[in-house]
């Protein structure tokens, strides 16, 4: 598929489809996942403020889906020197440091009523802070160098290194303090489970996220494509 | 002599030449230090909680001071192309000037990190685990930072955007650093911490000299 999609004529044909069926399911995964949302009974210990969970589990999700994305992307552009990938990385950042933003936001949001306060120096919220660090370092470096393929595969390493340290990130902060909620979607004891009601909500709005960035995703890549190519015919032009 | 030696000792004398050797990154320590009990108040059993974990923090900040100039002196003037070129391996090449760094600055600022917990209270028990950490610690410091400074090679801003690369990866260090003291205050020797400290560093070592050659090629051609 990686092959397939080098080849930047037929990305764009790909993605000029793709983009608005991505966006097309997205909008309706997320419409239907709402509304499952607001009609899920109260839970018995959190009420109201469970609804915030369905918003705020995917971008969680989304925000260490869409790192490995970036992973992906530099690795095939640092090794293949494929321009697509290059593209793909770049486009990548300020989705993902936008969806661990909301991830972010919304479990302090939850927090306040839950926990009493709107931050803790728990594990789980300090490996994704860190998370959001290094989208913004990533973000940094490649907008303070000029040369772009430069740039671009200086990024890439980056993005490789952080790869490697995120895991240590999340055992070092293990290691360091915990009280976040245990796993309960994919928990191994059937009554730490979460509930179908709650479980519906939760993988409707998790692929519906998943839709959205894929779209948004493709689109940032193409104009990112777009740009280049206005570039290259700004230059020839101005070349004679 | 081997060529890594001489390029080891050229590196030394151009830190303590022209650089101030230790002295910036020391006097940026004693400030921290010194504004700290002032930001927070003087009285001493809340200081003395905190000591460690400051004196810790403070060296992570420190040590990032005189990485800008690390590889960029060097890649402004040419002789980045030349060491490319030489003989020895680039990974090596970028190992001994990261190990330079912790010689010409690490080493200091870890005898000093004692003395700057005492100085906010922190109890005379505590020194020797302090300097193991700030020893091993600034290690692991130098190479990650000299990955940060060869990243940042031929970009505008950068000291800054060093700091901005290099402070999420500090976080393990940083934990298992403070992790350790934290244990050894409580009494429980802090050797897991201290452990884990020295397997980063062992791992920041061997891995980040591969990085940075990867990131200095790509600065050069």
């Amino acid at each position: 598929m990686f092959a397939f999609l080098a080849n930047p004529d037929r990305f764009m044909a790909f993605s000029r489809r793709a983009a608005p069926g991505f966006g097309i399911l997205a909008a309706v995964l997320i419409a239907a996942g709402l509304w499952f949302t607001f009609t899920a009974p109260e839970d018995y210990q959190q009420g109201d403020t469970v609804r915030i969970m369905f918003i705020h589990v995917p971008a969680a999700y989304l925000a260490m889906f869409s790192y490995v994305c970036l992973g992906v992307a530099s690795f095939l552009s640092l090794i293949y020197r494929h321009a697509i990938a290059d593209a793909a990385a770049k486009a990548c950042a300020p989705l993902g440091a936008g969806f661990t933003a909301l991830a972010l936001i919304t479990g302090s949001l939850w927090g306040k009523p839950m926990w009493g306060t709107w931050w803790v120096w728990d594990a789980r919220l300090t490996s994704v802070l860190v998370l959001f660090l290094f989208w913004l370092g990533y973000i940094a470096l490649r907008a303070a160098i000029d040369d772009e393929t430069r740039a671009g595969r200086a990024a890439a390493i980056l993005a490789l290194v952080g790869l490697v340290n995120l895991p240590v990130v999340h055992f070092s902060v293990e290691w360091w303090n915990s009280l976040h909620q245990g796993v309960t979607v994919f928990a191994a004891k059937a009554e730490n489970r979460l509930p179908p009601a709650y479980l519906i909500p939760m993988a409707l709005m998790s692929l519906g996220y998943m839709a959205l960035f894929g779209s948004l995703w493709l689109v940032r890549i193409r104009a990112e494509v777009w740009r280049r190519r206005a570039q290259v015919l700004a230059l020839q032009a101005a070349g004679g | 002599m081997s060529p890594l030696l001489v390029l080891l000792r050229r590196e030394l004398a151009l830190a303590w030449g022209r650089g101030g050797g230790p002295l910036p990154a020391l006097a940026f320590y004693a400030g921290v230090t010194t504004l700290l009990p002032l930001a927070i108040g003087p009285e001493p059993d809340r200081l003395a909680v905190i000591a460690p974990g400051i004196a810790w923090l403070a060296l992570a900040l420190a040590s990032l001071l005189s990485l800008e100039r690390l590889f960029e002196r060097d890649y402004e003037d040419g002789a980045m192309d030349l060491l490319a070129l030489g003989g020895p391996a680039l990974e090596a090449v970028c190992a001994v000037k990261a190990l330079s760094q912790w010689l010409a600055t690490g080493l200091p600022l870890a005898l000093a990190a004692p003395v700057a917990a005492l100085m906010l209270g922190a109890p005379l028990s505590l020194a020797p685990v302090i300097l193991v950490c700030a020893l091993v610690g600034g290690l692991a410091f130098a190479f990650v930072g000299g990955l940060g400074a060869a990243l940042a090679l031929g970009s505008r801003r950068g000291g800054l955007l060093i700091a901005v690369i290099v402070l999420p990866l500090f976080a393990p260090p940083v934990i298992f650093g403070g992790g350790a003291l934290s244990q050894a205050a409580s009494g429980l020797g802090g050797t897991s911490g201290l452990a884990l400290l020295c397997a980063w560093a062992a791992a920041a070592v061997a891995l980040s000299p591969v990085a940075m050659a990867a990131a200095c090629r790509n600065a050069l051609d």
